[in-house]
């Protein structure tokens, strides 16, 4: 049986991440049961959201207003730059409420697979910011891939010699992790970045 | 249809949700790729990066089918070389030269013994930045196994074996200082680690430290497979080197600043 309407809709569910066919079914056919407490106000917010939410200049963020809420927020510190992939990893760091600078949001990592180079990322809206002054520290908080510390690397070369402390991530053990089931890699990271107590 | 080998991970493209198409060097089935379910997992993420060694069981109902990969690790090379920019764009580099000149599914033990000893000597914190003729070395041996060899023995003009100074671009054979001397614009340098005398003519070599010397002989060395690699392997098939290898090579000379004077 072949319904137009219905079927296009399930076609751009199914586009979705974490949706197939099967799960954009049900998902439709559970907006079109619940067509007014649920499908309008969707449709709406979809509306609303792909009208009015922009990328920062700035910082690459996606909000509501430009600049956005984080690089307008005076109560943190401007003169610190997390650099992070993507806007996931910004609203990761936010949840753990542990960071109260500034973001910068690359747009992805080098790849030599895929094709990315530096002027594919959002690398030189980053130098223009430390060039602009009053930047004291920038975190590279890339994800510890080979592509990420790639990146990280890149960036630190771009930024060497502006008056600009650089720092990363620390790579070990994570909190609730037991030595006996880490991998290899993770157990020499962690060797190797041990401090003293 | 199922086998068991040695590999070394080349790369990992993200499949659908969770899976993970994964490209290995395997000691006795070659490039080979294969799938790797649940790739994406924090579990299998870390061994899915390129430059790791992993032992690999792939299965497939037919033999030309892309099939699925078990991984269990081996050695985590990305890890231990994450730290040094140098060492992971020289990692880098030799995946993405590895997997895009071998032919899939064709053996090149000799590649993949190379491509092992050279994760072996990046673990060597006492070489310091002698690492990279490891690199060089294996880069020669990719060319030779893909029927490029270079002739680095004796001179191609005079048959001399000693002074040996030069590589021809256009013969792959190496060139004799007085023989070469004419030509020395057109001609490139044959390290001294390769057997060669290291710098060219005229470059007033008694300038320059052994630290010099020795990154001069590397940058000339990574020139000479470079150049060959770019007109014999990647050129034929109408591409360029791959850009972790351009990176490699830039991070490298731009390593340190001596001007080489040549």
């Amino acid at each position: 049986m072949s319904n137009g309407d219905i079927d296009h809709l399930m076609r751009y569910l199914a586009r979705l991440p974490g949706l197939g066919p099967r799960s954009a079914r049900r998902a439709v056919l559970h907006l079109l049961k619940r067509r007014e407490s649920l499908m309008l106000p969707l449709i709406e917010a979809l509306k609303q959201t792909a009208e009015t939410v922009v990328a920062c200049d700035n910082c690459g963020n996606w909000d509501n207003h430009n600049p956005c809420a984080v690089c307008s927020d005076h109560r943190r510190d401007a003169a610190v730059i997390c650099v992070i992939e993507d806007v996931s990893d910004l609203w990761a760091l936010e949840r753990a409420a542990a960071f109260r600078g500034h973001y910068h949001v690359l747009g992805g990592v080098l790849s030599a697979l895929d094709g990315v180079g530096p002027e594919d990322l959002n690398i030189d809206r980053l130098v223009a910011r430390v060039m602009d002054g009053n930047i004291r520290e920038v975190i590279l908080a890339m994800n510890a891939t080979v592509d990420g510390q790639t990146t990280a690397h890149y960036i630190a070369d771009r930024l060497a010699g502006r008056n600009v402390e650089i720092s990363r991530l620390a790579h070990g053990v994570p909190v609730g992790g037991e030595l006996d089931y880490l991998d290899d890699g993770t157990l020499a990271q962690a060797l190797k970045a041990r401090r003293g107590v | 249809m199922d086998w068991q080998d040695d590999g070394i991970i080349l790369s990992a493209r993200r499949h659908g949700e969770s899976g993970v198409i994964a490209v290995l060097l395997t000691e006795n089935h070659g490039r080979h790729a294969g799938m790797v379910r649940g790739g994406t997992s924090a579990t299998k993420r870390g061994i899915l990066q390129p430059g790791n060694r992993v032992r690999a069981e792939w299965r497939g109902r037919l033999a030309e089918h892309l099939g699925a990969f078990a991984l269990d690790p081996m050695v985590a090379t990305a890890a231990q070389v994450m730290d040094s920019p140098l060492k992971l764009a020289g990692l880098s580099a030799a995946a993405a030269v590895a997997e895009q000149s071998l032919p899939e599914r064709e053996p090149h033990p000799r590649v993949y013994d190379g491509f092992a000893a050279l994760i072996t000597t990046l673990g060597m914190e006492e070489l310091g930045i002698a690492w990279v003729a490891a690199y060089v070395r294996w880069e020669l041996g990719l060319l030779a196994d893909l029927g490029f060899g270079l002739e680095l023995e004796s001179c191609a003009a005079t048959g001399t074996v000693e002074q040996l100074s030069y590589v021809s671009p256009r013969s792959g054979r190496a060139v004799s200082r007085s023989a070469g001397a004419p030509y020395h614009d057109k001609l490139l340098c044959l390290p001294k680690f390769l057997g060669g005398t290291g710098l060219a003519v005229g470059d007033g070599q008694q300038d320059f430290d052994e630290d010099a010397k020795l990154r001069h002989d590397l940058a000339a060395g990574l020139a000479l497979t470079g150049y060959f690699l770019e007109t014999h392997v990647f050129g034929v098939h109408g591409q360029t080197s791959p850009p972790a290898r351009a990176r490699f090579v830039e991070r490298f000379n731009r390593s340190d600043t001596i001007s080489w004077g040549v």
